[in-house]
Parts: C-alpha cells; structure tokens; sequence
C-alpha cells in the first residue's frame, strides 16, 4: 500500500498541485485582463472605465463572474442541446489546455514535451471547433454566419501562422518550446526575423477575432456573432476562453520572438529577476498592443481581411521560408540536430 | 518509449481537471440558478421578429474553397516542419529538393489566385 502511495500517489499530487498552479493564475489574469484592457481603452478614450466596485474597479471582474454566475441558462428551443452545451467547454478546455506546454520559466513547465510547438499549433487548430459547434447548435442566423466567418478567418491566418513558426524553427533545429526560448540567448529572434514577428503578430490578432479583425463578433451587423445565442456560464466560458487564449497567443509570440523568459540584456541586474517576471512582463507588453490596436483600429472588411491573409501573408511568408533558409545554408550556420 | 509517454501523462490529467471545471460551472450555474424557461425566451434570436425557417440553410461556396485551401497548404506546413529542424542535417541537397517542392506549390497558388479562387466581392 505504502509503495503504492510513493510511486504514484505522490508524483499525481505533485501533477495536480502544478497543474492548478497554472490554472488559478490563468484565471486570475483572465478576469484582470478583462479589467485591464477596460481601463486601458478608457484611458485611451479620455474616460475613466470601471471605478466604482472597490477601488480603481478592482473588484469588477468578479462582479462580472458573479452576476453570469447566476443568470439563468437559456438554451434555445431550437437548437441541438447537447452541441449547444458541449462548444463552449470544448473552447474553454482547449484554451486552457495549450498551457500544460508552455514553459514559464528554465524548467518550470507542467510537461516538457519535444513536439511543444505542434502541440500547441494543433490546440489552436481544434479552437474552430468550438466556434462552429457554437454557431451550428444555436440554431440562429447570426450565430451561423458569424461561425463561418469566424471558422474561415482562423483558418486562413493558421496558414501564415505555420509558415512562419517554420522560419524559426528553421533558426533552432528543435521543436521544444524550452529549446526555442534558449536559442535566443544570444539575440531575440525579433531582430533578424522582425518582418516574420509583424506577421505573426497581426495573424495572432486574427486567430483570436480581435480588433481589427472581429468580423465574427460584429456588432453592428451580427450582433454578437457566434455566441448571441449564449448566456450565463456558457456565455462565460466562450469569454474565458478567448481570452485565455489570447494570453496563449501573447505567450506563443513571447517564447518564439521575444525571447520567452530570458531578460533583454545578460547583466547581473536584470538576471536577479526571476524568469517568470519577464515571461509576465513580456506577455502583459503584447497584451497591451492588443488592447491599444482594439482602442485605435478602425475594423477591416471582410474581403480586405481574406486579401490580406491569403494574397500578402501567405506569399511574404512562403518566400520568407525560402530566403531565411537559403540564408542559412549558404553562410552555414544552421544548428544541428542534437538530438539526433 | 515509456518516457516518452510520461511526459504526455501530466497533460491527460489537466484535460481531465480542466474538463471538470468547465463541467461543474456549468452544472452549478444550472442547478443553483431558478430556471424559467418561456416560448418567447427560448426563441432564436432574430432581433426582435420571429425565426422564419430553420437557420442551417445555403451559404456562400467560398467558405468551402478556403477550407480546402487550407487543408492543401496546412499540409505543406506539416511537411515543412520536420525539414525545418533536420536543415543542418540534410544541408544543401534538402534544402535544394524543399524549393523545389514550394515551386510547384507556388505554381498551384499562382493558378489559384489567376482563377479567382481568392476572390472575395
């Protein structure tokens, strides 16, 4: 019995004990995201945003929480109940999911695994399903469109997206999330791939319908895209899980051109600080471009927004692949495979 | 390869912890909340008239054109992933037969965009 416990009780409590050190403050910095990003553009509009639950609004986001929490859960008539139920879950899971690969620190990673990258490339992969789960079981004609933009937009920028997680990958010689963050000891992959890190980061704004890419939730036209249909915990998850994956994308961008946890300049100083603050640092700057690019950007058209994936994106990032590595072939200094 | 499973074995448990999270919000919103379900209620949102038919009806064949699209170009990234860390390896030869390869898809791309495949008016 007692053996039992040592070989595998103990290491399943210690799993589980990491996994909700990931998940509490996830969650945590999904509803203060939420907070933060009402602040930022109230700011940025001369307002002052939410103030008024505790001070400076801190207390807001668990407002929000508790009142969906008790609103009631209305499922259409006619809609298929159990999609219905099931596509905010599948978001909501799957976003929370990507998180069990990234490392947050030299070794601080829930599973280390050497395919981190395609792990999390298929993750956002699955996230349409969540979409067009949602906008087929509602049963509603805004829900409908809004999942098929929605569908056909992330998929259009996962093109461009793998194209230049390619270009990268090219520079490292490794799939593991770990590898990737320590190849940029010497110089952020932002600098020598800075036009790669532009696409990347617009194609993040598409894969997670943000601003200016939020056809799916227009709200002039579709009303709220998708998810009109949703309410109480359902409306919620879809929330949560948009927004934690938009943190996802803001730690994808981190670890593959910003140098993950690796502070900007090796002096002792900036060493003293531990490397999950300047993963956090890190990914609060990206989050803050997403908000600022929501509070100044005007929304594309759709055609514009199927132009500038398929017909810029795709061919700058095809030829990039094909130039970078030329580049490193010719001059030699492509990394091998340590491990064979 | 049992530690190759190892590995896997941490994120099996959070698919199962982050599965029952999202359950229990769900169900516990359902159960404690009083529910009172209406005709009018549980209509489909139409913004404000009634649902004239079911909503699962035609749409634009552009949406399966990109679909397929991506499928051909999803795999190309797929191929392109494992050539992508091998590069030292396999050096000038791999490199050389990898352009190749993206000439002739370029040649597929450049035929789709002239057909207009990449339209959208």
């Amino acid at each position: 019995m007692a053996e039992i416990w040592t070989n595998y009780g103990w290491p399943l409590t210690w799993i589980i004990l990491k996994i909700f050190m990931i998940i509490v403050p996830l969650m945590i910095s999904v509803a203060y995201l939420t907070l933060f990003e009402r602040k930022v553009i109230g700011a940025m509009h001369l307002r002052k945003g939410p103030n008024v639950v505790g001070p400076f609004g801190l207390l807001q986001p668990i407002a929000d929480g508790l009142k969906l929490f008790f609103k009631e859960t209305v499922i259409p008539t006619g809609s298929n109940t159990i999609v219905f139920v099931l596509a905010p879950i599948v978001t909501f899971v799957l976003a929370l999911l990507a998180w069990s690969v990234i490392p947050v620190g030299a070794g601080l990673v829930l599973a280390d695994i050497n395919v981190g990258i395609l792990f999390l490339f298929a993750i956002s992969s699955l996230g349409v399903y969540g979409v067009l789960m949602a906008g087929w079981a509602s049963n509603s004609r805004y829900a409908f469109l809004g999942a098929l933009r929605s569908a056909a937009q992330m998929v259009s920028y996962e093109v461009s997206m793998g194209f230049v997680i390619v270009t990268v990958l090219m520079c490292v010689g490794s799939l593991n999330l770990s590898d990737i963050v320590e190849a940029q000891r010497t110089v952020w992959f932002v600098f020598p791939l800075l036009p790669m890190a532009i696409i990347f980061f617009v194609s993040t704004l598409a894969e997670t319908n943000r601003h200016p890419f939020d056809l799916p939730e227009a709200e002039a036209e579709l009303v709220a895209g998708y998810n009109v249909e949703y309410s109480s915990m359902t409306f919620a998850l879809f929330f949560l899980g948009e927004y934690a994956n938009m943190i996802l994308m803001s730690a994808m961008t981190v670890i593959l051109f910003l140098g993950g946890w690796l502070p900007p300049f090796n002096l002792s100083i900036f060493n003293l600080i531990p490397g999950p603050i300047w993963f956090a640092a890190k990914i609060s700057l990206c989050l803050f471009v997403f908000v600022w690019v929501r509070a100044t950007l005007p929304r594309y058209r759709y055609d514009q927004l199927m132009r500038l994936g398929w017909k810029v994106f795709l061919p700058i990032s095809i030829g990039a692949v094909a130039v970078i590595g030329g580049v490193l072939v010719a001059s030699n200094i492509l990394p091998l495979n340590n491990t064979g | 390869m049992d530690n190759y499973l190892q590995e896997y074995f941490p994120i099996l448990v959070f698919l199962g912890i982050a599965l029952s999270i999202a359950g229990a919000i769900v169900l516990g919103s359902l159960i404690i909340v009083p529910q009172k379900p209406d005709i009018e209620k549980n209509s489909s949102y139409e913004c404000g008239f009634e649902a004239f038919d079911n909503a699962r009806n035609k749409f634009d064949v552009r949406f399966y054109l990109v679909a397929i699209l991506f499928i051909i170009f999803d795999l190309e990234v797929a191929f392109l992933f494992p050539w992508a860390i091998s590069l030292g390896e396999i050096g000038v030869f791999g490199f050389w037969s990898m352009i190749i390869f993206l000439i002739v898809l370029t040649i597929g791309f450049i035929y789709e965009w002239r057909q207009g495949a990449l339209e959208w008016e």
